[in-house]
């Protein structure tokens, strides 16, 4: 566009003239910009969750068959979902917990909607591992709760986290109580 | 142009070592073109810029599209129904092949209409018809993808063309399928060529440009260029006009994609593939239907193969099947004449491409099949030797600015805008 100064030469009276011209090569490559931008948007997000995977986006799950003191693994939006039904100590060494000893201070009361029953993402905050502590004989760290073997993140009785590098509490999903003994997760 | 005309010092630093803004500068600014081309003159950057759509929004679909015998029609509605902007995505793949062919016809007739093929642009022509045989395998092959009925059945019938060369033709087309029918070895390959072609139009494209850029591009009254009177750069001028067309283009293509996506499409391919039974009427997409009548017009397996593919070989020969000195048809009174009866002729084969194959349309296509071919092998070998043509002017400039001799910067200012 700067090319257009061949005409100013030729038009004496020239001040006016090229304020018009730049305005509508202005004009010219705002439209073209705008076009592309709404083009590309259709063609990024194309790469977001499908309607049939949004369909897939939560689950239901009988937590009756969870005896006390033992925890389930679930599958929602392929990550697993942990359900521990915790035992009367449990709930009541999460509670004594002082907030002032924890990285992401939380009270357990806004972890658990029923004390028994804690329902956590199985998705260590540092970088993404699964950790351990679901099944009788795994290592639960040093709050018995669960401990990320990858970089050694231990998690309390409530999912928090009390040691190691992970920066936040496990991630607790949005869930449902539909009725006593069944949840929806999602 | 050298490097120091840039302006930016980053640009000038790269381009001193990597010439790459050099070479589009050279290319996209300042190349000096006729000044006298008309809009006939725009389909080349169309059928860039549909190649550019066709990869972009191909590239998007791979990402969601199953290349697998029992998932591939699902995957397909499943684009259309669930995936973000699928359908819009696919209807614009789909629409954008038919217009790719409207736009890649029209710039093989103004070729036609302008002598663009003669000498020196000979190897320009010849890519180009490449290219085109590269457009027909890809959208054939793309054709296959969604696994419907005339998918199928257009995989099963095109790819037994080939069974008709003698002796070899059977295993020719078993090793196409991969197996002994149009299965899932056919799909996977099929699928691997059609991301793989449009990249090698895209490497022929890059040829297709240097070629033209050795001579410049031929105009309207198919003289060469005398100097910079005759010509205006390409930028802003042709820049500008080229926007303008694409502008136009993509009018018309949001027109199709979003009012008539499915009118150029056939709705049996909607029904996913079946083997076993074999649709009523089966027809090509329209841009191969002029081919598909020379096919059927012959009452022979392995002569209408040879002429359908001869009525392409016969375009990489035409440089020299039309000697005539002369390029444009402005100057060349018969030959304007013919062209539109050829022009005429096929359209007419296009029509009867569609239609079935019985009664009044077989003796018709025949006629428009013979047509086609003594068009090229005998009516334009003969006019080059017997046609009177008109005086042709002495140089672009002269009908341009009506006679008097001018220089460039005058050529710009004369129309005062308002
Ligand atoms: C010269 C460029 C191209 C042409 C002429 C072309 C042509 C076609 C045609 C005619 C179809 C069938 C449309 C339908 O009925 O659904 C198709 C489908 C398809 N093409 Fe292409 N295509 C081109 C480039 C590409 C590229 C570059 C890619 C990917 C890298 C691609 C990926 C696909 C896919 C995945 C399908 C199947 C999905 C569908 O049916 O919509 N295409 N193509
Ligand atoms: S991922 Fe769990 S500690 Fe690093």
């Amino acid at each position: 566009m700067a090319k257009l100064d061949t005409n100013e030469k030729s038009m004496p009276e020239g001040a006016e003239e090229p304020g018009r011209r730049d305005f509508m090569v202005v004009a010219t490559y705002a439209m073209m910009g705008l076009g592309a931008a709404s083009v590309a948007w259709p063609l990024i997000d194309q790469l977001n969750p499908a309607a049939d995977t949004l369909a897939l986006a939560n689950i239901e799950v009988d937590i009756s068959k969870i005896a006390v003191g033992q925890s389930i693994t679930v599958k929602w939006r392929g990550k697993p979902v942990f359900i521990r039904h915790r035992t009367t100590d449990e709930i009541a060494r999460a509670n004594a917990t002082d907030l002032m000893d924890l990285r992401d201070p939380q009270m357990d009361k806004a972890r658990a909607e029923k004390p028994e029953y804690l329902v956590l993402v199985g998705v260590c905050t540092h970088l993404g591992c699964v950790p351990l502590g679901q099944k009788t004989g795994e290592v639960k760290g040093d709050y018995d709760g669960w401990f990320c073997p990858c970089h050694g993140s231990h998690y309390d009785t409530s999912g928090r986290i009390r040691k190691g590098p992970a920066p936040t509490n496990l991630e607790v999903p949005p869930y449902d109580f539909l009725s006593d003994t069944v949840i929806r997760i999602g | 142009m050298s490097a120091n005309q840039f302006k930016s010092p980053v640009v000038r630093w790269i381009d001193h070592r990597l010439p790459v803004f050099s070479m589009l500068h050279h290319t996209a600014h300042d190349y000096p073109t006729p000044k006298n081309l008309n809009y006939m003159w725009n389909f080349g950057s169309l059928a860039g810029l549909s190649l550019a759509i066709m990869i972009v929004t191909g590239i998007v679909l791979a990402m969601s599209y199953t290349a697998h015998v029992d998932y591939a029609f699902s995957s397909v509605e499943r684009i259309m129904r669930d995936v973000n902007h699928g359908w819009m995505i696919r209807y614009i793949h789909m629409n954008t092949a038919s217009f790719f062919f409207i736009v890649v016809y029209l710039h093989m007739f103004r070729g036609l209409y302008y002598g663009s093929y003669k000498a020196p642009r000979e190897l320009l022509w010849i890519l180009g018809v490449v290219i085109f045989l590269l457009m027909m395998a890809t959208a054939f092959m793309g054709y296959v993808l969604p696994w419907g009925q005339m998918s199928f059945w257009g995989a099963t019938v095109i790819t037994n063309l080939f069974s008709a060369i003698p002796y070899v033709g059977e295993s020719i087309v078993t090793l196409l399928w991969g197996g002994f029918s149009v299965d899932n070895a056919t799909l996977n390959r099929f699928f691997s060529l059609h991301y793989l072609m449009p990249f090698i139009i895209a490497g022929v494209v890059v040829l297709h440009i240097v070629a033209l850029h050795r001579f410049g591009s031929n105009n309207p009254i198919g003289i060469d260029t005398r100097g910079p009177q005759d010509t205006i750069s390409f930028h802003p001028y042709y820049t500008i006009k080229d926007v303008f067309g694409i502008a136009v283009f993509l009018l018309l293509l949001a027109v199709v994609v979003f009012f008539f996506p499915n009118a150029m499409g056939h709705p049996d391919n909607y029904i996913p593939a079946n083997a076993m039974q074999t649709p009523a009427h089966i027809v090509p997409e329209w841009y191969f239907l002029p081919f598909y009548a020379i096919l059927r017009a012959v009452p022979d397996k392995l002569g209408g193969v040879l002429l359908m593919f001869g009525a392409i070989a016969v375009l990489f020969i035409l440089p020299w099947l039309d000697k005539s000195p002369v390029r444009s048809a402005r100057f060349r009174p018969l030959f304007r004449i013919f062209f539109w009866i050829f022009f005429v002729n096929a359209i007419a084969l296009g029509y009867l491409g569609g239609k079935p194959a019985e009664g009044i349309y077989v003796i018709l296509s025949r006629v428009a099949t013979a047509w086609y071919f003594i068009h090229f092998l005998i009516i334009l070998p003969i006019l080059s030797t017997f046609e009177t043509t008109k005086p042709l002017p002495k140089s672009i400039a002269e009908p341009v600015l009506g006679g008097f001799s001018s220089t460039p910067k005058q050529a710009y200012a004369a129309p005062r805008r308002s």
